[in-house]
């Protein structure tokens, strides 16, 4: 096995990414490699896996049937809701959020796609593009995942040809110039065989780029998140009410974008209240600075008041604070989005609510047309919708900062996450 | 300009605060399910820094099978002395006593299963709305499957196909009366980061982690303590081992490890270079294929 420096956790980062594909495209076996080459793989999971492989009567260890989870989905070899994975090389540690390709779809993957750094999008070497991938596409542009990478899977069932991967990957660039999608890999691999996932391919000597691994340890993270407007919602206040911290009033919570410093001129949203911070706290230690996505406690020069769902900034760099907001959402739930209904609405630590106010059209996210005579919401639809909150809120642009700029929606009798929505 | 990158500990560990901070926030009355193992240890340690420096903010539930190792709870009461924890212990023994649970018989008895009617009492009679554990998802394959906030019908079921999607860091606690929470803030860690933080924040942990000599048996390639909750067969040979424990549970479903390991940095090594996953030496996991999946359904954490 690989030498796992025990030191190294020191310097290690953290990438998340997310798989999609379609069915039987390879995503499971793609996973199984990654996991099996970055021997993450344990005997005794692996003893599992080869006696089901043998009980089926395949003549290999199925790889795939590492990222089964529930019963049902081994049953009915499905997979059905997002699952996590995680393995670790000496210089990143990475989480995957497995999507499934089948039921849902849309909803599961933009559940695992909000929280990635980056989008595995998976094409059948002999299909080529087909309408799941525009899908995936969209969804990795619409949420804004930082970074993509496209696997052309299979290029074994097609004697490795480089034309039939150069075709894919022209195909699939006339189409995602059209989307917000800056930072997009290509890659010929074979998940089944392991060509360029782990290991360099013998069999293209042609491609001349880097494999699938080395892609994932060395894409640059730093500029993923916002580091340049500073905001931190509140999400709790501390106050002792020790002999020994008589007066300590500190406001917890994990800053959502940008840099604040030990002395920085702040405003407190919505009241406007300004104020300079005296300290960041984490536990014994005191900082000098603090940054996204870091979980401090600062405590404010003056005694204002401010609780849960404030917001405090930078002064010379605020946010927007409205009760109107345009929103691309998703919908998430079986019932349709109500005209004219209510609903809960949490915007990070808000609790407001929310009513729907013009359903302006749905994506057709095949085809990326927009539909204006159809305005029935439902599951895993798309649509861009104006609402009018019952308290201001203070948010920024989501294609600025996916933390200040995201919303959910709640069904308030069943209190069940009905819609997921990206503040434009 | 400055590298503004957090290594994957810190930002395990800023994501784990933020988590504990909305337990605290949404809900009334939340406790930390504590076993003394090193999970619920590390959780604990974020909980003092996520609160600080007011004191521990909730009270410690620990579900004693009263087939626990000593050490852990030495470990469990000095802790909570320490720190000025509040300590609610509930007991299976005492569930028994009442006929609420019945005692496996056999060999391979367990408490294991048992834990799960103790844990629906004590979360009725304190009125508990959320429990926090520090179950992970890479321990198991159900568990891959949980969310941060997990939400518990009135029949306190895990329902795994119906679960609330969970975006960006929005979790939603919203429940109807007699509902409740697990809630998970250390999912994302594996085996490995949990030994790493240790390490990094130079954290307490009960003796029997570490190698020392205990009389012990081998029984299917799993090597048992020796003590009165196991009975022998006819054939078992109790010997003197030198071993640790990967994980800390119930004396009867809790297997050993032949190690050398004296020190974290030593523990972190094994770990690296072990081939089997800690879950392994968990005999409550092997009973089927299913058998996490179908005990967290019933409402264990």
């Amino acid at each position: 096995m690989t030498e796992f420096s025990t030191a190294g956790y020191l310097t290690m980062d953290l990438l998340r990414f997310t798989t999609a594909g379609s069915v039987d495209d390879g995503k499971s076996t793609l996973i199984g490699r990654l996991l099996y080459d970055s021997k993450s793989i344990f005997e005794d999971q692996y003893e599992a896996i080869r006696a089901t492989s043998e009980k089926r009567g395949e003549e290999y260890v199925n790889l795939a049937l590492l990222t089964d989870g529930l019963r049902a989905e081994r049953e009915q070899g499905i997979t059905i809701d997002v699952a996590y994975r995680y393995f670790a090389t000496p210089k990143r540690k990475f989480i995957i959020a497995d999507t499934p390709g089948h039921i849902q779809y849309t909803r599961n993957m933009v559940t695992g796609a909000s929280t990635a750094n980056a989008a595995i999008i998976l094409i059948d070497a002999r299909k080529g593009l087909i309408e799941q991938t525009m899908r995936h596409t969209y969804i990795a542009s619409l949420l804004r995942i930082p970074h993509v990478i496209v696997c052309v899977n299979k290029m074994d069932l097609v004697d490795f040809k480089e034309d039939v991967f150069e075709k894919i990957k022209n195909d699939y660039t006339a189409f995602a110039n059209k989307l917000e999608i800056s930072d997009v890999y290509f890659l010929p691999i074979s998940a089944l065989k392991g060509d360029n996932v782990v290991d360099p391919s013998k069999n293209m000597d042609w491609y001349k780029g880097n494999t699938l691994m080395y892609l994932l340890e060395n894409i640059k993270i730093e500029n993923d998140i916002n580091h340049s407007d500073a905001r931190f919602p509140v999400q709790y206040v501390i106050r002792p009410m020790s002999n020994e911290h008589h007066d300590y009033r500190g406001y917890a919570g994990r800053i959502a974008g940008g840099v604040f410093k030990k002395g920085d001129a702040v405003t407190v949203l919505p009241s406007g209240h300004t104020s300079k911070i005296k300290s960041i706290d984490l536990l014994d230690n005191s900082l000098e600075e603090a940054f996204a996505p870091m979980s401090v406690t600062l405590t404010l020069e003056n005694e204002i008041d401010i609780s849960r769902g404030d917001m405090i900034v930078k002064t010379d760099n605020q946010p927007i604070v409205t009760q109107d907001i345009e929103v691309m959402i998703c919908w998430l739930a079986d019932k349709q989005l109500q005209a004219n209904g209510k609903y809960a609405l949490k915007h990070t630590s808000k609790d407001v609510r929310c009513i729907v106010k013009d359903i302006q059209y749905k994506v057709n996210i095949n085809t990326l047309e927009k539909i204006e005579d159809d305005k029935n919401i439902n599951l895993n639809d798309i649509a861009r919708i104006s609402f009018k909150t019952t308290a201001p809120i203070t948010i920024d642009k989501y294609s600025r900062n996916r933390n200040t700029g995201s919303i959910i929606l709640i069904d308030e009798a069943t209190n069940v996450t009905v819609g997921a929505g990206m503040i434009i | 300009m400055k590298n503004h990158t957090l290594t994957h500990l810190k930002e395990l560990e800023s994501e784990s605060i933020f988590v504990l901070r909305e337990v605290a926030a949404q809900f009334e009355k939340p406790a930390l399910l504590f076993s003394g193992g090193k999970d619920s240890i590390v959780c604990f340690h974020l909980a003092r820094k996520a609160f600080a420096p007011s004191k521990f903010p909730f009270p410690l539930l620990h579900v004693d099978t009263g087939h626990n190792f000593e050490e852990t709870i030495t470990f469990r009461d000095e802790l909570a002395k320490k720190y000025g924890a509040q300590l609610i212990v509930g007991s299976v023994q005492q569930s028994i006593d009442e006929g609420k649970a019945i005692e496996e018989r056999g060999f391979s008895a367990s408490r294991n299963v048992l834990q799960t009617v103790t844990l629906l009492e004590t979360i009725e009679k304190y009125k508990l709305d959320a429990c926090i554990g520090g179950a992970r998802r890479d321990e198991e394959k159900a568990r891959a499957k949980e969310r941060f906030f997990s939400h518990r019908d009135e029949f306190v079921q895990w329902d795994p196909k119906n679960q609330r999607p969970e975006l960006w860091n929005l979790f939603n606690g919203r429940k109807h009366v007699g509902e409740h929470f697990r809630v998970f803030p250390i999912s994302n860690w594996t085996e490995m980061d949990v030994w790493q933080y240790i390490l990094q924040e130079n954290i307490e942990i009960p003796s029997i982690y570490f190698t020392h000599e205990r009389e012990c048996f081998l029984r299917d390639g799993v090597i048992y303590a020796h003590s009165h909750v196991i009975p022998l067969k006819p054939n078992e040979k109790v010997e003197k081992m030198q071993v640790r424990f990967r994980t800390i549970g119930d004396i009867s479903c809790t297997g050993a490890v032949l190690s050398k390991a004296t020190t974290l940095e030593e523990i972190v090594e094994e770990v690296a270079s072990t081939r089997v996953t800690e879950r392994g030496s968990r005999i409550d996991d092997k009973r089927s294929e299913a058998a996490m999946e179908d005990r967290k359904k019933a409402g264990y954490f």
